[in-house]
């Protein structure tokens, strides 16, 4: 996957500025996520998420390669419940929601690009396994959180929720902790 | 009636779905506004270079927390009927911590990368595959990690309840919190700036 195109054109693709333009202030962008998040909770009595959807999508799969191991795993068979299909849930539809939005957006601004999000001193495929370590860490986490960034910081923090909290300091804390290791990613 | 209007039954799964998309279209949008799509946005906000992951983010629950707090004051928001995901305190910091560290190690959160798949970001995709790997591996290393998945297990519980306070002076303790951090992180940003920035004399 490091040939896709050269690092040179993407370097140049990630910081062209002219082609794209700035980002919503983060005040305002953050009232439009807190009204949307208002909404939902007035309107579903629930928050927003993003790990659930993950947790949908791997018990369908796994229910699909091996039915009767999903059935038994105590994780998994809680999305595997009733007759209807696992990825009719509402997780699994907002986070198709999300992918659109973020595509709505992304068109309007002029920031939809085939790139890679990386510092100029590292390969596409170094890159590449660490984006895939750290997409594994993230959701170990989340399932064992019971949320992510979404479902736990976003959602649990906005209802004073006590365990959202700790976990939200945790993710500061842990990402502080470690960013000096890793800092060689995006210099 | 008052709201939350699916759990009172008003309208019915159908219809919740519908607005699922409808929602998550706005959640992806103000993500991708505000830049969470870009990796290098995202982790800025640990080298103290661009503190936006924390503005937006609190000002996001400050708005939220203040409508809820607003709308169930009024009656028109039943809050207890809101859902809320229980604590279990030990769980949820080790998978806090793990999460931050994925966070750091791989550029994104969950929602940022499918944010950041969505706008063609192929490091995005490949996180997003990595969520795929982790939930499997969580799912099939459970029967060990049940221990730890319901360890500090203190039930649905707020930060008013734990502390024996009112909900409207955590919730001033939120906004204060917010405001001065929100000082203090464009004070870092211009520190920080200042420190990075090629010398001139």
């Amino acid at each position: 996957m490091a040939s896709v195109t050269p690092d040179v054109v993407q370097d140049a693709l990630a910081d062209n500025p002219a082609a794209s333009r700035p980002y919503t202030n983060p005040y305002l962008a953050g009232i439009g996520l807190g009204l949307v998040l208002l909404a939902s909770f007035v309107l579903m009595g629930r928050g927003l998420g993003a790990s659930g959807a993950f947790n949908s999508g791997v018990a369908w799969l796994v229910s699909l390669a091996a039915p009767g191991y999903a059935g038994s795993n105590a994780f998994l068979s809680r999305y595997l419940e009733a007759d209807t299909h696992p990825l009719k849930t509402w997780l699994v539809f907002e986070v198709g929601g999300v992918f659109a939005g973020a595509l709505l957006s992304g068109l309007l601004a002029g920031r939809v690009a085939r790139t890679v999000e990386k510092g100029p001193r590292v390969s596409n495929a170094t890159r590449f396994a660490f984006a895939f370590a750290g997409g594994g860490l993230t959701a170990f986490g989340a399932a064992l959180a019971r949320g992510c960034t979404s479902g736990q910081a976003l959602t649990g923090g906005a209802l004073l929720n006590l365990g959202s909290w700790i976990f939200m300091l945790c993710v500061f804390g842990g990402g502080y902790a470690v960013a000096f290791l890793f800092r060689r990613q995006w210099r | 009636m008052s709201a939350p209007f699916y759990v009172q039954g008003l309208f019915g799964e159908e219809s919740s779905l519908v607005l699922a998309v409808l929602i998550g279209i706005g959640f992806g949008f103000f993500l991708e506004r505000a830049g969470f799509g870009s990796a290098r946005k995202l982790v800025a906000q640990f080298y103290l270079t661009d503190l936006a992951v924390f503005k937006v983010m609190f000002t996001a629950i400050v708005t939220a927390l203040i409508g809820v707090t607003c709308l169930s004051r009024i009656g028109w928001l039943d809050l207890s009927l809101v859902y809320l995901v229980p604590t279990f305190w030990a769980a949820q910091a080790v998978g806090g911590l793990l999460l931050g560290v994925g966070f750091v190690v791989g550029g994104y959160c969950p929602g940022t990368s499918v944010v950041s798949a969505a706008t063609g970001r192929i490091d995005g995709l490949v996180f997003v595959l990595g969520l795929v790997a982790g939930t499997l591996a969580f799912a099939l290393a459970f029967p060990a990690l049940e221990g730890l998945y319901v360890a500090g297990d203190l039930g649905e519980k707020t930060l008013p309840e734990a502390f024996g306070v009112s909900w409207g002076s955590v919730v001033l303790a939120v906004v204060l919190l917010a405001v001065g951090g929100f000082a203090a992180a464009s004070l870092v940003e211009k520190r920080m700036a200042a420190k990075t920035a090629p010398a001139t004399d």
